[in-house]
């Protein structure tokens, strides 16, 4: 890899032990996957975590004089007054990581927005522009749907890029490698953001291999909701980091263009009956349940609604926990929805 | 007697390692190892109830989130029940910065016929920096 003087001085420590130390991270990433160069991001998004190894790299990073050149925003962490006050009494061993990992953050300049949807609010990428982005559901979004060009990073190799604003040019960064290798015909028309849920569920099950595919057959552009579902299911049941729906992603105007003139490596078919299978698996049994949970990733002010509408006048039989963001709670108490799900027995909780 | 046969191989972090060899065809998560023992727990995985201790990782890949496989390896690392080394056939860059972060001797780029011909217990001499790694048949 060529550095350029500047970036030789960080890798040095001519602006420091944190900056040094994540350059030689940085450097050594980028010379197992083959990267010529490091290159400036606008961007950066940190799965915080509140796990002992989250909390450990952040402060040892500020114990080397770290400091975010590029302001990253967060994953959830948790809220402690809330689950506190409302739900169970936190054992003081979870109070304290929690409390220090959000200070931390705090303290090397990250955005605490608490939140895993950054892509539809608070740091939305634009077309293009170079990122650093370390959530499972994220990076499959701003590659696909938006255009933005991030690898899928781990929380701390997202947050050495923040701290040096730079990162080893490799993999989705390059043009070449955004190309559809796989094509897949979907057999099916799509209802509703859950069949996204389940297409993400299906494709790694029939071809687990992380190269690009090209999704055809799909008329109809999905919400934000049934593209974060997709890429969410895409990336953690198989390791997609980037696909394309022709006719609908930016990169993807035709077959054509997503493939770069290439012939497909291999084609894939889902009909409604692989759907129909892995809604089996995935489900289980219809029956009584103990708890419900939603929002992993966080309800969008769609989703909150869709359950506010089906709860109205009536009682939950179970706990209902809706995990969100701090600015949709906000928004969901403008709209009326938190007092239908309060008023339900249901609890909306955010920045968890 | 022992035969040694050496591969060729480019380093991950540097250092050496000596250690009989633990081989997972399959891919690996950090997070399903208990942190007490260094054993494997996730069900039907090749290497469940085996334990990372004191081996020389052969994997052939990783798999888990962002966040999990960075803070698995640290916990096992810090109990000391870690592998001493790592050996990873296809990297992707949540293993590969996991394995940069915890300082753990490990390469990849290793000739092919190296996974043919290593087994599990095999004893393995990694040297990272040398881009060597040595198998000793006894």
């Amino acid at each position: 890899m060529i550095l350029t003087e500047e970036q030789q001085g960080m890798l040095n420590g001519e602006q420091g032990e944190a900056v040094s130390y994540s350059m030689r991270i940085q450097t050594g990433l980028g010379r197992v996957f083959g990267a010529k160069r490091m290159v400036p991001i606008t961007r950066a998004h940190v799965a915080l975590s509140s796990q002992d190894a989250d909390l450990w790299f952040v402060e040892k990073l500020l114990g080397l004089g770290g400091k975010c050149k590029i302001p990253p925003t967060v994953n959830p962490s948790v809220d402690l007054c809330y689950l506190n006050r409302h739900l169970a009494e936190i054992p003081d061993e979870g109070k304290q990581i929690v409390s220090a990992t959000n200070a931390a953050y705090r303290k090397i300049g990250a955005i605490l927005t608490f939140n895993c949807t950054p892509y539809l609010q608070q740091n939305v990428p634009a077309f293009g522009e170079v990122i650093s982005f370390s959530e499972s559901s994220a990076t499959p979004y701003v590659n696909s749907v938006i255009g933005a060009r991030s690898n899928r990073e781990s929380s701390q190799s997202a947050l050495c890029a923040a701290i040096t604003g730079l990162v080893p040019e490799y993999g989705f960064l390059l043009e070449e490698n955004r190309k559809a290798e796989i094509l897949v015909e979907v057999r099916t028309p799509l209802e509703g953001d859950f069949d996204y849920q389940l297409l993400g569920w299906c494709y790694p099950l029939k071809y687990p291999g992380p190269e690009v595919p090209a999704f055809v057959g799909i008329e109809e552009r999905p919400t934000p909701e049934g593209f974060m579902n997709f890429g969410a299911q895409l990336n953690t049941s198989g390791s997609v980091g980037m696909y394309h729906i022709v006719g609908i992603t930016p990169e993807a105007p035709d077959i054509e263009i997503a493939f770069g003139g290439k012939k497909p490596k291999m084609k894939v078919e889902i009909t409604r009956s692989d759907l129909d299978d892995v809604r089996k698996k995935i489900c289980g049994e219809p029956g009584k349940i103990d708890f419900a949970m939603f929002g992993c990733p966080h309800l969008s002010i769609r989703q909150v609604e869709d359950i506010a509408r089906v709860t109205e006048g009536k009682k939950f039989a179970v706990d209902v926990w809706i995990l969100t963001s701090s600015l949709t709670k906000e928004l969901a108490g403008r709209m009326g929805y938190l007092d239908v799900i309060n008023r339900a027995g249901g609890h909306i909780i955010c920045d968890t | 007697m022992s035969s040694k046969m050496t591969f060729k191989c480019t380093s991950i972090y540097p250092g050496t390692a000596s250690a009989p060899a633990l081989v997972s065809d399959e891919a690996v998560c950090f997070y399903l190892v208990k942190p007490d023992t260094g054993v494997v727990i996730e069900k039907g995985h090749m290497l469940e109830g085996k334990s990372m201790e004191g081996k020389v990782l052969v994997a052939h890949s990783g798999k888990g989130s962002s966040v999990v496989q960075m803070d698995g390896l640290f916990k096992i690392d810090r109990k000391g029940k870690g592998p001493r080394g790592v050996v990873l056939r296809n990297p992707d860059p949540v293993f590969v910065t996991a394995l940069l972060v915890m300082e753990i001797p490990s390469v990849f780029d290793v000739e092919e016929s190296f996974f043919d011909s290593v087994k599990d217990g095999q004893q393995i001499v990694l040297d990272s920096e040398s881009g060597v790694v040595t198998l000793i048949e006894n």
